[in-house]
């Protein structure tokens, strides 16, 4: 008997269709895993069982948890049922916390409200599931409050919350996409435990194949709100009968074409950085006093030659990014020199590093925060353009924007759109086109491809390989994502705590990393391949 | 904690010290001669010069500004022009019909304001909220006097509850003296209760749509109960601060209203002061009205951290 029966459900928004008859159903103790691409309606069929929907919503068909309608349960059975019976888990930690509440108040504030028990028996069991999510007492007391914890930590708060009164069905929304690789491990086993622990029925949401093969034993695959194929994970993934699947499953390891070898001892180098230090300075300890301060880039020297392609690959906060910006000229360094194409760009003035800026470009993460919501395209690509030293005419600039929209796969007709009628891989293409319109010879990204689902990313590292190998472009990209540094990349760089630890060949590093910091990421690197392969001899 | 209290200090006091500069330079600038209005326009010049002399208008501008402030921490404000008593007498009489009409308004402003907005917020979009935010933005555009006089007409004159003006003085007794302050700051917290209560609708719909709202409704509590415990407190900054900003505009309305009610109180003093150009007495009751908005907002700044964590242990 199921634990959770979903049966012919159908969801509109208004008069937007967003779920057509979706069947899905989790057994106690099953580990149920829902895929699909954003905006297929994954976690609106989670916040339908949750009955936490918006407003204007309006489902039909047949939910059952438990022998309850939940369909047509009331507030207050509801309100019974959640935190208690079913716990939910958030994709953001870093939003998921009341901000002024502590977190043993956050823990307790659900066991008080459903068992009705005291503040000292809420609080002591709080504790209890604090230290049970690894967050123990004397680092981590009730009295802490989110902004002190780091996202990792405060996913395990998240987790507790929903853990603490042994629901019997846990729901998992993208509980690890903001997390890098090594943290993503630890939550997702942490996770593996207490499902097995309390033979809790888990609804795990995620967008990564890699992710729910290693922690589903079925899986359901849902696109444009209808489920494409359901069935068990090793063979629905190993066989790929569903087009569908088989075209996530490709697009999720794509690799792009990239004949033209780019590699060092071309000529002279196009970057050198020779021993970089950033130091931020410390926290204020008193009106007078400062802890000493924190070094977040420590003496790093690397070399790119002109056309190479570089991953530059480490755990959140490990200084990749702030390395980044000081190659960019966007952050000043403490000590260290940058050359770019023979020049020294450290210490110069703005105007000094115009010819500079030319030849260098970025693209950023988050394809939707990266844009003046109220700009045409046109006047978005053409940014960059004020480095130029002649300024077009009009005309001409029209001219230059059309032809970088055109390179990426982009219609000139695009250049009088504004960004909110581009999807989001769309607009990803936006900022390539916006950062090869000045013919750089080096483009920064910072973790470019993260944001987008594996279909649209797939393309859009084709994308990238065929600038690379058409316009000669060198790239460094800043990613906590293995599979992408192994698509894309001749060289990777490993960084960890501000020093670069390993160096070489993408796929010696990758295939055969000898520092410590580079083993953590590839043993904690979700891998399509070698999950199918464990849930496959599992099985027999 | 205590570097951020340090510092908040710090800048109310330096706050106070150019508000003061600026107060003594402006009515240094405005024409009259104060010596020539005590003496009536028959004087002549050598007796003008003569009282000038007596009051130290010839003095230094800097030492004139020096001997006022240092009278202003030793609370010796100086002697009025007309009434020819000391300044604090004159004050300490209004100060005790000013004060307690201002914070009634204020405390009667929050007290309706937060209520409509959490009713507004929670019913966003439906008839209770349109019909409350048409009500505030009613309270928005009319002035306060018109409400006075609307008051007055329906308590005083048709219903004949609460005098339609001026104040027996506490010595009358506490009840008849709230009775004739009732109106006024009813008046005077209207508008604000208005503004007040569309920047707390604002904020908590800002905040109800926040995840930490979801996992709480995850936890199960019911909407009520994540409305009262977790989103009314986030809401409370933006609602602090306009509330800080809000009270020197309660000040300047108690100008208008006292002199609508014939409240003897601190804004009809600075009124009728400024007309018989003694400036001392203006001088004087701007700077103590400066002063009380300079430490409203320090309590502001303060209930900050008392709101959020995040500003306690930034330091």
């Amino acid at each position: 008997m199921s634990l959770l029966e979903i049966e012919n459900l159908s969801l509109a928004i208004g008069d937007t269709p967003i779920l057509k008859a979706v069947e899905l159903s989790v057994a106690p103790g099953e580990v149920m895993g829902l895929v699909g691409e954003s905006g297929s309606g994954k976690s609106m069929t989670a916040l339908t069982v949750m009955q936490l929907l918006p407003f204007a919503a309006r489902a039909s068909g047949r939910v059952s948890f438990d022998g309850i309608d939940i369909l047509a349960a009331s507030e207050d059975q509801m309100c019974a049922l959640r935190g208690d019976d079913i716990g939910m888990v958030f994709q953001e930690p870093m939003t998921a916390l009341n901000p002024v509440k502590t977190i043993g108040e956050q823990v307790a504030e659900g066991i008080r409200w459903h068992t009705r028990s005291s503040r000292a028996e809420a609080e002591e069991r709080a504790r209890k599931m604090l230290d049970r999510v690894d967050l123990p007492a004397a680092l981590f007391p009730l009295s802490r409050y989110p902004h002190e914890l780091s996202g990792g930590q405060r996913q395990r708060v998240v987790i507790a919350i929903a853990c603490a009164l042994k629901p019997k069905l846990l729901i998992a929304d993208e509980p690890t996409t903001a997390l890098d690789v090594v943290l993503q491990a630890q939550i997702l086993d942490l996770v593996r435990d207490l499902v097995a622990e309390n033979r809790m029925g888990l609804l795990l949401i995620s967008h990564d194949l890699a992710v729910v093969t290693e922690m589903a034993d079925r899986i359901t695959i849902l696109r444009h709100g209808e489920v494409m194929e359901a069935g068990d994970t090793a063979r629905t993934l190993s066989e790929q009968l569903h087009p569908y699947t088989r075209q996530l499953a490709q697009a999720s390891m794509h690799v792009p074409a990239r004949p033209k070898a780019h590699g060092a001892g071309q000529g002279k180098p196009l970057l050198e950085v020779e021993g970089v230090t950033r130091d931020y300075p410390g926290r204020r300890a008193s009106l007078f006093k400062r802890a000493a301060p924190v070094r977040a880039v420590d003496e790093v020297s690397l070399s790119m030659a002109p056309g190479q392609s570089v991953a530059l690959v480490g755990r959140s906060g490990c200084g990749k990014s702030t390395l980044a910006r000081m190659i960019l000229a966007l952050d000043k360094s403490t000590s260290g020199t940058i050359r770019f194409r023979g020049e020294t760009i450290t210490g110069k003035s703005e105007t000094e590093l115009k010819p500079a800026r030319r030849d260098m470009q970025v693209v950023f993460q988050d394809p939707y925060g990266s844009f003046d919501p109220r700009q045409k395209v046109e006047k978005l690509v053409a940014e960059p353009l004020h480095v130029l030293e002649k300024k077009p005419t009009p005309a001409e600039r029209r001219e230059m924007v059309a032809h970088a929209l055109h390179e990426v796969g982009l219609g000139p007709r695009d250049m009088d759109k504004y960004p909110h009628e581009f999807s989001g891989g769309q607009r990803q293409r936006l900022s390539i086109a916006r950062a090869i319109i000045t013919r750089p010879k080096l483009v920064v990204a910072d973790e470019p491809v993260s944001a987008l689902d594996v279909s649209i990313r797939a393309q859009i590292l084709d994308l990238f390989a065929e600038l690379n190998q058409k316009l000669g472009i060198a790239y460094l990209f800043i990613t906590h994502d293995l599979t992408v540094a192994r698509a894309i990349t001749d060289e990777v760089l490993v960084m960890h705590d501000g020093r670069i630890v390993e160096r070489g060949k993408t796929s010696e590093v990758l295939d055969h990393p000898q520092s410590e910091a580079a083993k953590a990421l590839v043993a904690a690197a979700p891998d399509l391949h070698r999950a199918i392969a464990r849930r496959l001899q599992e099985q027999g | 904690m205590t570097a951020y209290l340090l510092k908040r200090l710090i800048i109310a006091l330096a706050t106070l010290v150019l508000a003061s500069m600026v107060v003594f330079a402006v009515l240094e600038i405005i024409p009259g001669d104060p010596a020539r209005l005590m003496l009536g326009l028959n004087a002549s010049a050598d007796q003008v010069e003569v009282l000038r002399n007596q009051m130290g208008l010839n003095a230094p501008l800097a030492l004139r500004y020096l001997h006022w402030a240092g009278g202003l921490l030793s609370l010796d404000f100086g002697r009025s022009y007309t009434y020819s008593v000391p300044v604090i007498d004159l004050v300490r009489e209004r100060v005790v019909v000013s004060l307690p009409l201002a914070l009634i308004a204020l405390a009667l402003s929050t007290i309706i304001a937060i209520p409509v907005g959490l009713y507004s917020a929670s019913r966003r979009g439906q008839a209770g909220d349109t019909i409350a935010m048409g009500a505030t933005q009613f309270g928005v555009a009319v002035p306060n006097f018109w409400f006075a006089l609307m008051l007055i007409y329906l308590f005083a004159v048709w219903l004949r509850l609460v005098p339609a003006g001026g104040f027996p003085g506490w010595s009358a007794g506490v009840w008849p003296a709230l009775k004739s302050l009732l109106l006024p700051s009813v008046a005077l917290a209207l508008p604000q209760a208005a503004i007040l209560a569309r920047v707390a609708r604002s904020a908590l719909i800002e905040v109800l749509n926040e995840d930490y709202i979801r996992t709480a409704r995850a936890k199960g509590l019911p909407y009520r109960a994540v409305l009262w415990r977790h989103a009314l407190r986030n809401a409370m900054i933006p609602v602090l601060t306009i509330l800080g900003l809000q009270f020197a505009f309660l000040l300047a309305g108690t100008i208008i209203i006292e002199n609508v009610f014939y409240l003897p109180g601190l804004g009809r003093l600075v009124f009728q002061a400024i007309t018989q150009r003694d400036l001392i007495v203006v001088e004087s009751v701007v700077m103590l009205l400066v002063a009380a908005v300079i430490a409203v907002n320090l309590i502001v700044d303060l209930s900050y951290a008392v709101v959020d964590p995040r500003l306690r242990s930034r330091q």
